[in-house]
């Protein structure tokens, strides 16, 4: 654990698990007819259950997004966001942070156990769409008693989730911040994906995804699929920057061993990624952010899809973010715009590409940190949220 | 508030959809909005200002207004409005153009290089004029497409372009009798209101 936790963190957290037992009807066409959610809050929530903020996590992200587990050096993910008198400030607001179903981290996914069976669901549990979280989520504010959200927030497949619920429950948010995401991928963007999955599926270890019976993991695979990822998460010149031709062994070695800085960085990368992350889940989550075109029920029209939308919108986009790049941004504003959406829209100019969603880069905080000034102000009684709040931290 | 902005807010009819191009801080669509309940968005580019509309609960998009309003659909606004931008722009032509395809009606405002102030300046001293009001040098100036009353009005004229209002306030944003005797030479900010 750090030296000393420090005093605009949220301190020691503890994850609750919330079991669901109403069945959930996917769009695959399969029900789960029970399931687990991993949750964190940070904050307290207010009388009127009017401060609460929902968190959506990307690809690799899960429940913990703030402060620190018992033995834990390094905070959640999201955690120069998260915090008292930060961005998202947990002394006005009510902070849910959750696992995704079909994560790894303890939510009901591939590697949790199949009640039918006893065993591991691996490649049996479902595939997720952004739809059918958003309708988990909303379970998950219910049981809470959350009405309506003052604000969901969300970067790349968090803020389509974001952007979903806008679309899904118009009247439960008031605020939806979509950062560095987009209303549907790219071609370009899904073939990095299927590089990512075959990459795995192709692992001799991978066992049709039933790998956890024969007590192996696709390590060389998922190595690979976070490798590629990685390199579309940075961009040329943020590499250029971090790593220029740097060599590690000083000299050329005429061998196939990595020499070059970025060659060891990415393999230490994709190597604890690969001893972190479960294999099934990559492959579902990459096939979520695939399958999202909140459009296509629309006539493929996007502003026809958001044309009952109530929430107000922040969209935020990174200039060398060439995964979510700013044209995927400007496709949602400009939708938005046709829909007559109240919207506002910032272009953060970043050297660190997609990365930049989760740094404190400093324009990028003062803008979010406006908008949440916005977000507090439209919260009804907003002041009476700010008592108690160390008590919920023992609580926790 | 700027006396330019005073008279454009008479020009705004409530609850009508407006686009404020260079919209600066938002003091004028946020007016706008809680006078007039207008719904819109202001673009701009200057990251400050930007902040302040966010905080001021302005719908506001980081936008180079130079690089054109391609993606926003004929007449999907009541009002296209540009105060004092006109003449940074690269392309004035093309932008009053594309206000006109946007907006039902355009409201433009500019200094007047015609003003008798600027005239001396430049006869007497042979020098660009700088003043309080434009302080660059031309060198450095932002503003690259000065024009005069007469310049927009023949602007207007050549591309049929219909002239609804027109009036001056002096360089303070005051509405004086004077400016108004003889405007080319005694007003210093044009506000015109057109149509197509």
């Amino acid at each position: 654990m750090p030296q000393k936790i420090p005093a605009d963190s949220v301190g020691y957290v503890t994850p609750q698990a919330i079991e669901f037992t109403e069945p959930l009807a996917l769009a695959c066409g399969r029900t789960l007819d029970a399931y687990r959610l991993m949750i964190e809050t940070y904050g307290t929530l207010n009388k009127e259950a009017s401060n609460a903020i929902l968190i959506c996590h990307a690809l690799s992200g899960h429940h913990h997004a703030a402060g620190y587990h018992e033995g834990d050096t390094k905070p959640g993910w999201w955690d120069s966001a998260i915090g008292p008198g930060k961005v998202i400030d947990t002394n006005k607001f009510f902070v849910v942070a959750l696992n995704n179903l079909g994560g790894c981290h303890g939510s009901s996914g591939p590697n949790q156990t199949d009640p039918a069976t006893g065993k591991p669901y691996g490649p049996d549990f479902p595939l997720m769409t952004v739809t059918d979280w958003v309708e988990s989520q909303a379970r998950l504010a219910d049981r809470l008693g959350v009405h309506q959200w003052a604000a969901i927030i969300g970067g790349s497949l968090g803020g389509m989730q974001a952007l979903q619920w806008a679309i899904s429950y118009p009247d439960r948010l008031r605020h939806c911040v979509v950062i560095a995401s987009a209303a549907k991928l790219s071609a370009q963007n899904i073939a990095f994906n299927e590089v990512a999955r075959q990459a795995i599926s192709k692992d001799p270890c991978f066992h049709k995804g039933r790998y956890y019976d024969f007590n192996d993991v696709p390590r060389t695979g998922l190595m690979l699929a976070r490798m590629v990822g990685h390199i579309t998460y940075l961009s040329d010149d943020g590499m250029r920057d971090k790593f220029g031709r740097e060599m590690k062994t000083g000299k050329l070695m005429f061998d196939f061993n990595p020499q070059f800085e970025v060659e060891s960085y990415l393999q230490y990368q994709g190597e604890r990624f690969s001893t972190s992350f479960d294999a099934n889940t990559y492959l579902l989550m990459t096939k979520a952010l695939d399958y999202f075109d909140p459009a296509a029920e629309a006539h493929h029209d996007l502003s026809e899809a958001l044309a009952h939308v109530q929430a107000k919108f922040m969209l935020v986009s990174f200039t060398t973010d060439w995964r979510f790049s700013p044209e995927r941004s400007r496709e949602i504003l400009d939708a938005l715009i046709d829909a007559g959406k109240d919207v506002s829209y910032a272009e953060v100019d970043a050297p660190q590409g997609h990365d930049a969603f989760l740094l404190p880069i400093p324009r990028y905080m003062d803008i979010f940190k406006a908008y949440m000034s916005r977000v507090a102000a439209d919260t009804p009684d907003a002041t009476s949220s700010t008592s108690n709040l160390t008590e919920s931290n023992d609580a926790r | 508030m700027r006396a330019d902005l005073d008279i454009i807010r008479e020009w705004i009819s409530p609850s009508t959809r407006v686009l404020d191009l260079g919209c600066g801080d938002g003091e004028l669509l946020h007016h706008l909005i809680e006078q007039k309940k207008v719904t819109g968005y202001g673009l701009e580019i200057d990251h400050t200002n930007i902040t302040t509309c966010i905080s001021r609960g302005v719908n506001v998009i980081e936008k180079n207004i130079d690089e054109g309003l391609a993606t926003l659909q004929d007449g999907s606004f009541d009002s296209v409005i540009m105060t004092q931008a006109l003449q940074v722009m690269n392309h004035p032509d093309l932008i009053v153009e594309e206000m006109l395809r946007i907006g039902k009606e355009c409201i433009v405002t500019f200094p007047n290089f015609g003003h008798w102030r600027a005239r001396f300046y430049l006869a007497f001293r042979g020098q660009m004029p700088v003043s309080k009001f434009l302080p660059y040098t031309w060198y450095n100036t932002p503003n690259i497409h000065f024009c005069t009353f007469k310049d927009f009005e023949k602007l207007c004229l050549d591309h049929n372009i219909r002239i609804l209002n027109r009036t001056v306030v002096d360089n303070e944003h005051r509405d004086r009798w004077w400016n108004h005797l003889w405007p080319n030479m005694l007003g210093e900010i044009a506000i015109y209101r057109i149509t197509r």
